[in-house]
C-alpha cells in the first residue's frame, strides 16, 4: 500500500535527532510490547509481514505522531483483535518459482500500487536497475502478509544509481540497494 | 498528566495500561508467558547488542582469514565467536574502504542486525533518518559528523527484505600492535550503521603501552 511508512525520498521530516546515550527501552511497558512482539510471532499469531502491515494501517497522522513502541502497541493489539490472539491453522497453497535473473542482468522494477501490503518501496517503481546478488527463496510478502499462499520466491539485490531514482537531484558518485522480490521486477529491455 | 517530552505524545501511563491488558490476554490465551517476556527484555538490555558486532569487527582487522569468513560467510564467522543468536536467514556484511563507504538504512519500518547490534537506536527509526538517507545520504552524513570526498562512492543499502546489513568500518589509523579488545572499543555503533567511521585511536583513553 502507499501508505506515509513507505518514506524514502519524501519531504518536509525535519533533521535527523540523536538522544545521547539513548536507554534499549524509555520505559518498561516499551519492554513488554517488545516481548509480546516477539513470543506473538513466536506462537504463530502472525507472521513478520502481517505484523509490518498492521503498522501500516495505522491511519498516517498515528503512524506519524507515535513513538516506536506506541505504534508497536497499536499494532499488536489489532491483530490480537483480528485474531482472537489465536494461531490460524491452515494449510497454505505454496509457489517456488526459479530465480530468473543472475548478478549482472538488467532489470526494470514494475509499477504496481497494490492496495495490500508490498515490499517494493515507491522510489524504486518503474527504475532500471542491475542485480547485484540473488538471494532466498523469502516468502513473498504481498500474499505472506494477507496469509493468502506460501510464495517462495528469490530476492535479488538491485543496485540503482542516484540519478535513475532522483534525476538531477541525486547527489555524486553514490548508489542504492534494494532488496526486491523476483514479482517486482522484470528484464530490462 | 504532564507530557513526558518528545518520547510521549500522549500520557504514557495510557501506553503502560494498554500493554499491560494485552499481556494479560496473551497470558490468558495461552500466547506466552510473562516470563518469556522478562527473558528477552533482559537479553536486549544486557547481553544483545553494538559490543557483539564490534567483537566481530576487532577480530576482522587483526585477523584477515576470520575477516574473510566473515564477508563470505557471516552468520557461521559469528558462531565462531560464540554470538549463537541470529533470528534472521541472512546477514550480509558490507565493508568500507577508501573507494566505497556503506551505509544501512529500512526505509519500510525499521529492519536492522539485531543479532550483532540489538535494538536500533530512535533516530535509526525515525521519519526523518528513513526519508532522508536514500536520497541525500551525503547531506544526512554530513549532518551527523561525517564528510565524505565525492572520490568515495556511497552505497545506501535499504533493507526491504529479509536480508540485514552491517558495515565492517575501516581500521583507525595508528593502531598497530592493538590487542583485539582494545580494538573493539572503536567499533562504535555507529560506525557498524554507517553514520560514522570507526572512533579515532586518541578517543579510546590515553594511549597504553602497546599503542
Amino acid at each position: 500500500m502507499n501508505g506515509v511508512h513507505d518514506m524514502g525520498g519524501t519531504h518536509g521530516h525535519g533533521a535527523v535527532t540523536i538522544e545521547a546515550d539513548e536507554p534499549v527501552f524509555h520505559e518498561p511497558w516499551e519492554g513488554r510490547v517488545y516481548g509480546m512482539m516477539r513470543g506473538m510471532r513466536a506462537a504463530g499469531v502472525f507472521n513478520l509481514d502481517q505484523f509490518r502491515h498492521a503498522r501500516e494501517r495505522q491511519a498516517p497522522a498515528e503512524y506519524l505522531g507515535s513513538t516506536y513502541y506506541q505504534s508497536w502497541l497499536s499494532a499488536l493489539e489489532l491483530i490480537a483483535r483480528e485474531t482472537g490472539a489465536i494461531v490460524p491453522v491452515e494449510t497454505l497453497p505454496e509457489r517456488r518459482p526459479e530465480p530468473t535473473f543472475r548478478a549482472g542482468d538488467a532489470v526494470m522494477t514494475r509499477n504496481i500500487n497494490p492496495r495490500g501490503h508490498t515490499r517494493l518501496p515507491r522510489y524504486a517503481r518503474a527504475r532500471r536497475g542491475i542485480v547485484d546478488s540473488v538471494h532466498g527463496p523469502y516468502k513473498l510478502p504481498d500474499t505472506n502478509a494477507h496469509h493468502r499462499s506460501l510464495d517462495w520466491e528469490p530476492v535479488y539485490t538491485v543496485r540503482f544509481e542516484a540519478q535513475e531514482l532522483w534525476g538531477d537531484d541525486a547527489e555524486p558518485h553514490t548508489t542504492i540497494r534494494v532488496d526486491l522480490s523476483q514479482s517486482y521486477l522484470e528484464a530490462a529491455p | 498528566m504532564s507530557s513526558g517530552g518528545e518520547h510521549h505524545p500522549h500520557p504514557p501511563s495510557d501506553f503502560e495500561a494498554r500493554a499491560k491488558a494485552l499481556e494479560s490476554l496473551l497470558v490468558e490465551k495461552g500466547v506466552l508467558t510473562s516470563g518469556s517476556i522478562d527473558k528477552i527484555v533482559d537479553a536486549f538490555e544486557h547481553d544483545i547488542g553494538p559490543m557483539l558486532g564490534a567483537r566481530a569487527v576487532a577480530r576482522a582487522w587483526i585477523d584477515p582469514a576470520f575477516k574473510e569468513r566473515l564477508l563470505a560467510a557471516p552468520k557461521s564467522a559469528l558462531v565462531e565467536l560464540g554470538i549463537t543468536e541470529h533470528q534472521v536467514e541472512e546477514l550480509v556484511v558490507v565493508e568500507n574502504s577508501a573507494a566505497v563507504h556503506n551505509v544501512i538504512v529500512c526505509t519500510l519500518c525499521s529492519c536492522y542486525p539485531w543479532m550483532v547490534l540489538g535494538l536500533p537506536p530512535t533516530w535509526y527509526k525515525s521519519a526523518p533518518y528513513r526519508s532522508r538517507v536514500v536520497m541525500e545520504p551525503r547531506a544526512v552524513l554530513h549532518e551527523m559528523g561525517l564528510d565524505l570526498s565525492t572520490d568515495v562512492e556511497v552505497r545506501v543499502w535499504d533493507s526491504s527484505s529479509d536480508i540485514r546489513y552491517m558495515v565492517l568500518p575501516e581500521r583507525p589509523a595508528g593502531t598497530e600492535g592493538w590487542g583485539e579488545e582494545r580494538l573493539a572499543t572503536l567499533a562504535t555503533r555507529d560506525s557498524m550503521i554507517g553514520v560514522a567511521n570507526a572512533a579515532n585511536a586518541t578517543s579510546s583513553g590515553p594511549a597504553g603501552a602497546e599503542a
